[in-house]
């Protein structure tokens, strides 16, 4: 099982499919859900302090916003704990949407930069495309180690 | 304002919940009895608002703003203020902030605040902002108050000099103006010299309001009917003064930690910005300026009216390094009268690039607070912005005016 870090990091589509092919997705949803249902809710709804904004130092520098730095400090730590990644480019917003645009250039940067295996492919624009699409991803995650057929 | 309902406002922000500020903006308007709320907005329209806005952001939370701005416009989300924000030193986001605060002012009448924060920005940075926020949306008949009716008072403790004045059927009869030193004591004595000016006891004081810095612990001592922050105050103050209660006008207030830009439809403030990062752009580098030339500050406008800015080379809008840049042009052999008109110059530059860029600047241009005293201080800003600036008589009184001017509504009551 590899963990595959990806790409909309919030894609339920994509982490699905990981999960399908026996690794473990590396998705914000599972990092959010740790920090709101941490007990003590300092800054709600997300309960990301002004730690985070301060962590997220370890990926941009202060003089980048603090905004992309709070999801940095939750971001950046999926991207140090990957092993493959999928980065999906031009998607629409219902595929998985990350905020900032300026988190998802350093977020697509630093997995690229990782050295790991690594899979990039455009949204599928009709169903051909669509269908590569899913291949195209079913067989890098079977390149894997230990992955597995689809359960 | 216990006994009022919550006021609601709109959270248009590009994610100030992932940069650990949430809590403090949840802080802020808990303090002030109101509620963020998140715009609804269908997810479908995302991919589309940015043509539909007309600006095209690369950040779909950007986006999200803009669906959020529209969804307040249209009524889908009833509010009754908008809080927009998003990241400092974001280009992007200060674009789409920027013309998101325009968009709600030219399509509605909900009072806007905008503020571009950091990791440490705290509730009770955003306090003054938040507080005039929801008193626009929830004291729209005190703020129509023209006329003052009665014997009230109204003192305004700043961080630099406290103000007080009473008056009678609109008319100042009295007033005092002291240094603060400690709040309470110098709002005693301020008030006490107004009194006596007036020549009227405290007992006869039928309201009483108070606002600046000092506030809430002046009026809680003097048992104020009316305690409020200075933005919706000098507003009130400011076209009262100027004659300009109805129709458009633009108010600038540089006091002595901070100054205000307020935009103003009908005596009543729509879009407002508030300084206070840095204080190179206040009157504290004005005090600072007159000690280094050894002149009292109530000389250093004359000083400036006879200088030429151009002649002093000013490589720093900051306190500590613009003095220093002052100090070496008249180490150079520069005129008292060329630093004291770099300096009024710098502060009003500061206002023009930080802060007019933020309110639309609709005249008549009412210049208020002590550093509206100082001659070169308007003067430069003419010459900066092209238009006549009016400095009403009284102008430093005008925390105090606008005070006495809204307490005089509970004498009604």
């Amino acid at each position: 099982m590899a963990k595959v870090i990806i790409y909309p990091t919030n894609s339920l589509i994509l982490s699905d499919l990981v999960e399908r092919f026996g690794h473990k997705p590396l998705a914000m949803m599972e990092k959010i859900k740790e920090k709101v249902a941490t007990v003590g809710v300092d800054s709600p709804p997300l309960n990301i302090t002004a730690e985070e904004p301060k962590n997220g130092l370890k990926y941009a520098a202060v003089e980048v916003p603090a905004g992309v730095r709070g999801r940095m400090a939750i971001v950046g730590p999926m991207v140090d704990d990957a092993e493959a990644g999928i980065i999906v480019s031009e998607s629409p917003m219902a595929f998985g949407c990350m905020g900032c645009a300026r988190t998802n250039e350093l977020t697509k940067f630093l997995i690229r930069d990782r050295g790991i295996p690594l899979l990039e492919l455009d949204f599928p624009k009709d169903d051909d495309e669509g269908q590569e699409f899913v291949y195209k991803i079913a067989d890098f995650l079977k390149s894997l180690p230990d992955g597995e057929a689809e359960a | 304002m216990k006994n009022e309902s919550a006021v609601k406002v709109a959270l248009v922000s590009c994610g100030s919940e992932y940069a650990g500020v949430h809590g403090e903006l949840e802080e802020v308007a808990r303090s002030v009895d109101a509620k963020l709320i998140f715009p609804e907005v269908d997810i479908n329209i995302l991919d589309d608002i940015g043509r539909d806005f007309g600006l095209e952001a690369a950040s779909p939370d950007l986006r999200l703003m803009m669906a959020r701005a529209k969804s307040v416009v249209e009524g889908i989300t009833n509010v009754d203020g908008v809080f927009i924000t998003s990241c400092f030193r974001c280009a992007e986001a200060a674009i789409v902030r920027n013309e998101v605060r325009r968009y709600i002012h030219k399509h509605s009448d909900i009072p806007v605040i905008s503020y571009s924060f950091t990791e440490r920005t705290t509730a009770a940075t955003l306090m003054t902002r938040m507080e005039a926020l929801t008193t626009i949306a929830r004291r729209r008949h005190l703020l129509a108050r023209e006329h003052q009716n009665g014997l009230t008072a109204g003192i305004d403790s700043g961080s630099t000099t406290t103000k007080a004045v009473v008056m009678r059927d609109d008319k100042i009869i009295g007033s005092g103006w002291v240094p603060t030193i400690k709040v309470i004591d110098s709002a005693t004595e301020a008030y006490n010299k107004a009194l006596e000016d007036a020549g009227v006891k405290a007992e006869d004081i039928q309201a009483l309001g108070t606002t600046g810095y000092g506030r809430f612990l002046v009026g809680e001592h003097f048992n104020a009917q009316l305690i409020q922050e200075e933005i919706t105050v000098n507003s009130k103050g400011a076209v009262y003064l100027a004659d300009a209660q109805q129709g458009a006008a633009t108010v600038i207030d540089i006091g002595g930690m901070d100054n205000k830009a307020i935009s103003i439809q009908d005596g009543i403030p729509g879009m407002f910005t508030m300084g206070g990062i840095c204080a190179g752009a206040s009157g504290r580098f004005l005090d600072m300026t007159s000690k280094r030339l050894g002149v009292d500050i109530t000389e250093l406008g004359a000083l400036a009216v006879k200088g030429m800015q151009d002649k002093v080379d000013m490589n720093s809008y900051c306190i500590v390094f613009g003095i220093q840049s002052l100090v070496n042009s008249l180490a150079k052999g520069s005129t008292q009268e060329d630093v004291a008109a770099a300096a009024c110059h710098s502060v009003v530059e500061q206002i023009f690039e930080q802060q007019l860029q933020e309110v639309d600047v609709k005249e008549p241009l009412i210049l208020v607070g002590g550093s509206s005293l100082i001659e070169g201080v308007p003067k430069a800003l003419s010459e900066l912005l092209n238009i006549k600036v009016i400095v009403p008589p009284n102008s430093h009184l005008i925390g105090a005016v606008g005070s006495a001017l809204l307490a005089s509504g509970y004498v009604e009551e």
